[in-house]
């Protein structure tokens, strides 16, 4: 019973990290362009849910609503500013915008929300469901639903939509792509919207059941690195799967060898995988 | 002649360096503060600065209405013809080394006559280093790893209760417990992995088996976890009568939090300050935490006490009562500026021997500590520490008996009334 417990936690767990891993992948598959900023994007997402939580008293589907919208808006806004500005300059250009992006950000909330942890007032979503003698919080049941429905729904906007084939298309050959009458510019602004909006749900889902403060974007940020490369760069589904193997592999290393040895374990078969498929589970040669 | 000139030059330059900081800071004392006030523990870092900032006011204005406080009734320091302290903050945010280089530049840019600092007790160690080497007295304000004061340090003082005092605290409440006849029969502990959760964890390892409880289980993790249900599946399975929590703030709230998503309640937690004395901890889960025991050795007393007056000053500037962590630091801050008012200089070596002969009595205290003297390794031998419990949205001083404000609830309820 302990360890079908310790198996549906892992579960739950990988589920929330391959949402907020996702967004992370479409950029990085699609644009070739690393985000260091997305753990901020998570982070946003949680105070945007906290202020619609205390502002205006709303349940989980106003502030999942809200922190995605929100986050489109600023994935938009960070592409039109300053994305498409280095994305024609040097690697290393590209590389530190995002960079210091993540720091105005991460500084930014500092700023206006102060040092302090803080955490959702009870809401709707803060109870346990006990199935069996198996305890399932609803907060990360609900997250974990979520979480995958939103994953496959991007993975099949990929590559079952025109507009997934366009993003496809001004990935693999941007002036080819013109040519078809596509227009990059508006379809690297939108994956931006996606990539933010969709780490912005994510940032909302967790809110509801941990604590955070202003540098919880370092932590989420790290794993989604990991969980993108072992997924396999720029493969949704990979990411998926990814975050759901990480998520239990580190739940039951936790259990049964002690909670310090979970990374040890984690990292440990990530770079054995990462040697003999260096293009990670899913991704292309 | 032209080199002549040029070494003039230089040589103006470098008098006109050197002299200026000296002909500046004759009137003032300069004391360099390392906190976190970024990262993970930043909250704690910054409502510990806010205290400073009361203590410097305290200090370098008059205050007669604080009783017996050392230095309140006077404006500056008397014996340096009232000279001011003037306090730098740095941040290291939690990392150990940026502590040692932060160190560094206090005494060899800034300056700085004394150092303090570094909450995170693997920062206060790497830190308290540096000024060793430099011959600078370093206040170790509140961080209670055994191991800052174990090197033979000259240069180290701590006025905070260290994890011995604690570990010998819980023992001497779990003996009480059981002579009123509750069951203690065995204990778990869960500590973060730096040097604070390792040693107080260790601590209470060595002061249990002195007086035979058994530890049921131990479980150290990092603090940055983002999930710990199976630390939580591992104490259920242990049932251990109580368990004490080393932990830093987010991971306390998480801890809580899963303990209650898990349906997991133990007779009794206890939870060793630090996250569970974070101003954030309260407003987050005291509706799942009643009757959570936590130490403390600050309590806020009568209205019209001096803890009541400073407490005031304290909420004025920040909107929050006084917390535990904060209140050692600033206890800490005023035994380093009696020192230094009593070497009557701030050469480091006279303030180094004002330090050693410090002997600050209870009534000169905000603390709930026997006194403040330092024995030859630094560490103030009469620290000792409360324990207190959460009722409703503020803990209450539950024991020793004879102190207690509050009656103690025992098992713990867990969920609000």
């Amino acid at each position: 019973m302990v360890a079908l417990q310790v198996i549906v936690g892992g579960l739950l767990l990988g589920a929330i990290y391959a949402l907020f891993s996702s967004g992370l992948t479409l950029i990085w598959g699609m644009m070739n362009f690393i985000n260091f900023a997305h753990g901020e994007f998570v982070m946003l997402g949680m105070y945007v849910a906290f202020l619609v939580v205390v502002w205006a008293g709303g349940g989980p589907a106003a502030f999942g609503l809200a922190a995605a919208i929100a986050l489109f808006a600023l994935g938009v806004v960070v592409y039109l500013s300053l994305i498409r500005h280095v994305i024609r300059g040097p690697m290393l250009a590209q590389i530190l915008s995002t960079f210091g992006l993540a720091l105005l950000l991460r500084y930014t909330a500092f700023w206006i929300f102060s040092a302090n942890f803080v955490s959702l007032p009870q809401n709707s979503l803060a109870g346990t469901l006990n199935l069996g003698g198996i305890f399932l919080p609803v907060a990360q049941l609900v997250g974990g639903a979520v979480a995958i429905v939103l994953t496959l729904s991007l993975h099949l906007l990929l590559t079952r939509t025109s507009v997934g084939s366009k993003l496809l298309a001004v990935s693999e050959d941007r002036a080819a792509a013109m040519l078809m009458g596509i227009r990059p510019d508006r379809m690297q602004m939108l994956a931006w919207g996606l990539s933010a909006g969709a780490a912005g749900i994510a940032g909302a889902l967790m809110a509801t059941a941990y604590p955070w403060s202003p540098s919880v974007g370092e932590t989420f940020g790290l794993i989604a690195f990991v969980v993108v490369a072992l997924g396999g760069f720029g493969s949704v589904l990979g990411s998926l799967y990814a975050g759901l193997i990480i998520g239990l592999i580190q739940a039951m290393s936790a259990f049964w060898l002690g909670a310090i040895y979970k990374d040890i374990v984690v990292y440990g078969l990530f770079v054995a995988l990462l040697w003999l498929r260096p293009q990670g589970l899913m991704g292309k040669a | 002649m032209r080199r002549t000139s040029l070494l003039f030059a230089a040589a103006c330059f470098a008098v006109a360096f050197c002299a200026a900081p000296a002909a500046r800071a004759a009137d003032t004392v300069k004391i360099g503060i390392l906190w976190p006030l970024t990262g993970n523990a930043a909250a704690a870092g910054q409502a510990s600065k806010a205290a400073i900032e009361v203590a410097l006011d305290i200090i370098n204005n008059a205050h007669p209405e604080l009783g017996n406080l050392p230095l309140a009734a006077t404006a500056g320091l008397p014996n340096l013809g009232g000279a001011k302290l003037d306090v730098v903050f740095v941040d290291h945010e939690g990392n150990p080394s940026t502590a040692q280089q932060l160190a560094t530049r206090l005494i060899t840019q800034d300056k700085v006559d004394m150092l303090m600092g570094a909450y995170q007790s693997s920062c206060s160690f790497t830190a308290t280093a540096v000024a060793e080497r430099y011959g600078i007295p370093f206040m170790v304000g509140e961080s209670s790893a055994l191991n800052i004061t174990t090197r033979g340090f000259k240069w180290t003082f701590r006025a905070t209760p260290i994890a011995t005092d604690y570990a010998r605290t819980y023992m001497r409440f779990f003996a009480d417990m059981k002579k009123a006849g509750k069951k203690i029969g065995a204990i778990a502990i869960v500590n973060e992995n730096t040097d604070y959760g390792t040693s107080v964890g260790d601590a209470i390892v060595a002061e249990a088996k002195a007086a035979d409880v058994p530890v049921a289980i131990r479980i150290p993790y990092s603090a940055s976890s983002t999930d710990v249900s199976a630390q939580v599946l591992q104490l259920k399975q242990a049932q251990p009568d109580v368990v004490i929590f080393i932990s830093y703030t987010a991971d306390a709230i998480l801890y809580t939090k899963t303990m209650k998503s898990l349906d997991y309640k133990p007779p009794m937690v206890i939870g060793d300050d630090t996250g569970f004395s974070d101003p954030s901890f309260v407003p987050a889960v005291s509706d799942i935490a009643q009757g959570v025991m936590n130490r403390s050795a600050w309590a806020i007393g009568k209205p019209g006490s001096t803890t009541s007056k400073i407490n005031d000053m304290y909420k004025a500037k920040t909107g929050r009562d006084l917390d535990d962590t904060s209140a050692r630091n600033m206890q800490s801050f005023f035994a380093l500026a009696d020192a230094i008012n009593r070497a009557g200089s701030k050469e480091p070596e006279k303030v180094r021997d004002a330090l050693t002969k410090t002997d600050l009595k209870p009534d000169q205290l905000m603390m709930g500590y026997q006194g403040v003297k330092f024995d030859e390794t630094g560490q103030n031998v009469l620290a000792s520490t409360y324990l207190i419990q959460l009722h409703g949205k503020q803990y209450e001083l539950v024991w020793p008996q004879a102190a207690a404000t509050g009656t103690l609830q025992w098992p713990m309820s867990g969920a609000a009334q």
